[in-house]
């Protein structure tokens, strides 16, 4: 929606809306309303185990959590701990359980919220310090699954580049738009239940390099994405592909990678003379 | 780390969940319209006992009923995992074999099926 004029009340500035105040020191005469945040917190020096803070701020109405956040910081509490960087979905850095969905702060909006907020760290992650969370294990299992080109053929720099087609580029492109911001392992009840789960957001960048015309590292990614702690263990519940904020669809790359699998099954064991290639 | 032995539950539970997708909901609602009365044409009780009978469609009976009580079993079995009941080796086993049962009486009942 584009932003209204200065000095101009649109039809939607107008409407009644309850706890709103106009604030004319605002372009457009945006409205700003008093935020209710109910935010876990811990601290590992002091604290045996995490509680609730509640915090009240004035934000514009059409902020979002992390504006709330950042006016608690600024004027009511520095201690508060959380990790944000680009306040606009790229980083993946403020992934956080807004009223108990994964959620990036800065793409959770507070008109979609009515009454207190409730704020707290990553799911089946642990936490460091208020609603930041360790990503060890993920960063970890990101490393295995070799997320990167190994290529299929090397050759010298002055044979020119790895030439693609438009079609050999769009069956990865989706899975390539990861922002690593792990609300997929939030979401996935099946991380939860199994931590050894290597998870969607790992197993589908090895997805993608392995649907990439220029790589040849499948093999080696096999030994990892085939086996029971890799796409085995997800019974395609789905939730990764409905939090994930860059529109990828981990399940289907799952999926996907459950049918090339069996394929390779079928030929190791059922096929004489069959390597699984 | 071993690769998993999966694959041998997972693609008839695949295969399936698409002969599922596919027939259930057209045999639910024929079966629908014949309890209401309305048989469509062509498939009537004498050229559906037909079908069954014949050398082409015991065959296709038995896919679908065992390849849907396979998948039903081991979508079961997932959902018995997700929701916290991690005595894994005894559901499956429950499940499965109460699967190829299923199926075996298919099989048995087919073959004792003479021609229409």
């Amino acid at each position: 929606m584009p932003p209204a004029q200065p000095g101009t009340v649109s039809a939607a500035d107008a409407a009644p809306h309850g706890g709103a105040v106009a604030s004319p020191g605002r372009p457009g005469g945006s409205k700003e309303r008093t935020v209710q945040l109910e935010v876990l917190r811990y601290n590992p020096d002091t604290d045996t185990e995490a509680s609730f803070q509640r915090y009240a701020v004035v934000c514009p109405e059409e902020g979002v959590v992390l504006d709330a956040l950042n006016e608690v910081k600024a004027s009511v509490d520095p201690t508060l701990n959380y990790r944000w960087s680009c306040h606009m979905a790229v980083c993946g850095s403020c992934g956080m359980m807004i009223n108990g969905e994964p959620k990036l702060a800065c793409h959770a909006f507070l008109r979609d919220y009515a009454g207190v907020i409730r704020v707290e760290p990553l799911a089946h992650f642990p936490i460091e310090r208020d609603l930041v969370t360790a990503p060890d294990d993920f960063m970890e299992k990101l490393k295995r699954v070799k997320p990167y080109l190994i290529p299929k053929e090397s050759k010298p720099i002055d044979a020119g580049e790895y030439k693609q087609t438009p079609a050999q580029l769009m069956k990865f492109r989706q899975y390539s738009m990861c922002i690593n911001c792990m609300l997929c392992y939030a979401a996935c009840p099946e991380y939860g239940l199994t931590p050894r789960f290597i998870g969607p957001a790992a197993l589908t960048l090895a997805h993608r390099y392995n649907q990439d015309s220029r790589d040849g590292g499948r093999k080696q990614r096999q030994e990892v994405a085939a086996t029971h702690e890799g796409v085995w263990e997800c019974t395609f519940v789905g939730a990764c592909s409905e939090v994930c904020p860059a529109h990828v669809d981990p399940a289907s790359a799952l999926q996907q990678m459950k049918i090339a699998s069996s394929v390779d099954w079928i030929v190791e064991h059922l096929i004489p003379g069959g390597n699984g290639s | 780390m071993a690769k998993s032995h999966k694959p041998v539950v997972w693609f008839p539970f695949a295969a399936g969940g698409t002969v599922i997708a596919f027939f259930i909901p057209v045999i639910v609602l024929l079966t629908l319209l014949a309890a209401l009365g309305h048989v469509p044409p062509g498939l009537g009780y004498d050229s559906l006992r037909a079908f069954a009978g014949s050398s082409l469609g015991k065959p296709i009976i038995f896919g679908v009923v065992a390849l849907s009580l396979w998948s039903s079993a081991h979508r079961l079995r997932c959902t018995c995992y997700d929701f916290g009941l991690r005595a894994d080796t005894l559901v499956a086993t429950v499940l499965y074999v109460a699967a190829l049962a299923g199926s075996l009486l298919v099989a048995v009942y087919l073959l004792g099926m003479p021609a229409a």
